[in-house]
C-alpha cells in the first residue's frame, strides 16, 4: 500500500502539473477574447503558414527518414557510428544556435559563392527570411526525430523476410519498396505526426533563421512571442490554446493508429 | 544438383572451414550438426544470402558462387519461415512468378497446383497472421517451389510443429521431392527426421584440436572432404 502512495503520488505531481498548466490557460481566457483573438488576420495568416509549413517539413522529413531509418537499421558500414551520432545532433543542439548555424551555413561566403545568393540570384528562390526558411528550421529539427522513429520502426521488421524475397528474385530494392515499406505504414504515419507535432512547437531556429515578420514568416510560436513582446497577454493565451489544441489532435491521432501508446 | 568445393564462410567470430559435398539431382539431403555449430550459415550461403570466402559452389554444374541470390534457383524456407505479414497466402505463392514478369494464366495455373499440393487451396484468399504452424510451413514451402527452383533448403522445417503435423508435412516434403525432381538439403538435429527422409546424411562436427568444421558422413553417405 505505501509501495502505491509513493509511486502514486509522486507520479500525481508530474500529471498534476500539466492539469495546472492547462486550466491556468484556460481561466485566463474567456471564449470571447480567446475567438476574437483568433479573427485577427495576422494571427489567421501565422495559422494558416503554420499548417502549410509543418505538412512540407513533416513530408520532407518522411522522404529523408525512410531510407536513411532503414540503412541506420539494416546495414553494417563503415561510419554508422558517426551518421547515428550525427542524427542526434539536431535533437541536442540549443534551437538558438541551430538558428545562427543555418544563417551562417546560408550566408557563408566561399570564395565569391554563397549558397543565399546563389538560390535568390541563379534559382529566384530567396530562403533567409522567408517561409523556406522557416520549413527548413522546422525540418532540421523534426527530421531527426522521424530517423529515430523509422529506425525503431524497421528494427521491428524481421529482416529474414526481405532475405526470403531476395532469394525469390528481388533485388534489395524491391526487397525494401514490396516487403519492407508496407509494413512500415504505422511506422511512417508516426514519424510523420511526430514530425508534423515538433516542426509545430519549434520556435527558436525560425526566430533567427526566418524572422518574425507579420504575414510573411509568422507560425503560431512566433505569434505568441510577437502577441506577448507588445503586451498582448490574451491574444497570447488565445494562439497558445489553439497550439494546445493542435497538439491534442496529433497525440490523438497517434494514438489512434496504435503506436503502444494506448497500452 | 549442389556441390560445394572447399568452401569457407566466416560469420562474425566464427568459421565454417573448408566444407564440400554434393547432393545429386532429385536426391534428399539431410544435414545434421549440434545447434549452433554452422548449419544455417551453410544454407545461407548456399542461398546467396552470405558471402563465400573461398571455394566454389555449383548449382545444377553452374558457378553460382558469387551469383546474387535471386539468380541462384534456389527456395529457401527458414526456421522462423519468414511469411510477409501483408501478403495473403495467393501473394506469397504468385511473388516469384510475378517478379519474373510470368503471364497471368500461368500464374495462376501454377498456384492451382501448388495449392493442391500442399493442400492449402481454402487458404488462398486469407493472409497469413492467423495460421496455424503447419498451414505456415506450407505456405513457406509453396512460396519457396513456386518458381521451379532446382535447390530446395529448408532449415529445421519440422521442429515447430506438433508430433501429427510433423508426420503429415514430413511425408508432404518426399512427395515434393519425388514429384518436383527439386534437390533438398534439409537441416535438422533430429536423427528420426532424417531418418525418414534422408537419400543422403550430412554431419557437421567440430573436429578437435583445431575446432574446425567438418563433414562427417555416417553410414553408406557419399561424401567428399
Amino acid at each position: 500500500m505505501l509501495f502505491f502512495l509513493i509511486m502514486g503520488g509522486l507520479s500525481a505531481c508530474f500529471i498534476l502539473l500539466i492539469i495546472l498548466l492547462l486550466a491556468a490557460d484556460l481561466l485566463f481566457t474567456s471564449f470571447g477574447e480567446f475567438r476574437e483573438a483568433l479573427l485577427k488576420p495576422e494571427i489567421q495568416a501565422a495559422f494558416r503558414l503554420t499548417l502549410l509549413t509543418c505538412t512540407i517539413a513533416a513530408i520532407l522529413s518522411l522522404w529523408v527518414a525512410t531510407p536513411l531509418g532503414y540503412l541506420l537499421s539494416r546495414y553494417r558500414f563503415p561510419g554508422r557510428w558517426l551518421i547515428d551520432t550525427l542524427v542526434d545532433i539536431p535533437i541536442v543542439l540549443p534551437p538558438l544556435v541551430l538558428g545562427l548555424s543555418l544563417l551562417i551555413l546560408f550566408h557563408l561566403p566561399m570564395g565569391d559563392w554563397k549558397l543565399e545568393s546563389w538560390l535568390r540570384d541563379d534559382l529566384h528562390f530567396p530562403v533567409t527570411y522567408r517561409w523556406p526558411a522557416v520549413v527548413l528550421a522546422q525540418f532540421s529539427v523534426a527530421c531527426a526525430f522521424a530517423v529515430r522513429t523509422m529506425r525503431v520502426t524497421f528494427d521491428q521488421i524481421n529482416p529474414r523476410a526481405e532475405d526470403v524475397a531476395r532469394t525469390l528474385g528481388c533485388t534489395r530494392a524491391q526487397a525494401f519498396l514490396q516487403i519492407a515499406l508496407p509494413q512500415a505504414w504505422r511506422g511512417m504515419i508516426t514519424a510523420a505526426t511526430i514530425a508534423w507535432a515538433r516542426a509545430l512547437g519549434e520556435f527558436g531556429p525560425i526566430l533567427v533563421f526566418a524572422g518574425a515578420t507579420r504575414f510573411r514568416t509568422e507560425v503560431l510560436s512566433t505569434t505568441v512571442f510577437l502577441e506577448l513582446s507588445v503586451g498582448e497577454l490574451d491574444a497570447a493565451v488565445a494562439v497558445s490554446l489553439l497550439m494546445v489544441a493542435m497538439a491534442v489532435v496529433v497525440l490523438l491521432f497517434l494514438r489512434w493508429f496504435g503506436t503502444g501508446l494506448t497500452t | 544438383m549442389i556441390e560445394l568445393q572447399h568452401v569457407t564462410v566466416r560469420a562474425g567470430d566464427y568459421l565454417v572451414d573448408d566444407i564440400s559435398f554434393r547432393v545429386e539431382h532429385a536426391q534428399y539431403a539431410v544435414l545434421m550438426g549440434k545447434t549452433g555449430i554452422g548449419k544455417t550459415t551453410i544454407l545461407e550461403s548456399i542461398c546467396g544470402l552470405r558471402k563465400i570466402s573461398s571455394g566454389k559452389l555449383l548449382i545444377d554444374e553452374h558457378d553460382v558462387t558469387d551469383a546474387l541470390p535471386g539468380d541462384r534457383q534456389v527456395g529457401y524456407v527458414p526456421q522462423d519461415l519468414a511469411l510477409f505479414p501483408t501478403l495473403s497466402v495467393r501473394e506469397h505463392l504468385e511473388f516469384a512468378m510475378r517478379l519474373r514478369r510470368q503471364p497471368r494464366d500461368k500464374i495462376a495455373a501454377r498456384v492451382r497446383e501448388l495449392a493442391e499440393v500442399l493442400g492449402i487451396e481454402s487458404l488462398l484468399p486469407r493472409g497469413v497472421q492467423g495460421l496455424s504452424g503447419g498451414e505456415s510451413q506450407r505456405v513457406a514451402l509453396g512460396r519457396a517451389l513456386s518458381f521451379g527452383p532446382s535447390v530446395l533448403l529448408l532449415d529445421e522445417p519440422l521442429s515447430a510443429l506438433d508430433a501429427d503435423t510433423r508426420g503429415a508435412t514430413q511425408d508432404l516434403l518426399k512427395r515434393v521431392n519425388q514429384q518436383t525432381g527439386v534437390s533438398v538439403l534439409h537441416v535438422t538435429h533430429n536423427l528420426e527426421e532424417a531418418e525418414a527422409l534422408a537419400d543422403v546424411r550430412l554431419e557437421l562436427v567440430r573436429e578437435p584440436p583445431s575446432h574446425r568444421l567438418k563433414l562427417r558422413h555416417p553410414g553408406d553417405i557419399a561424401v567428399e572432404h
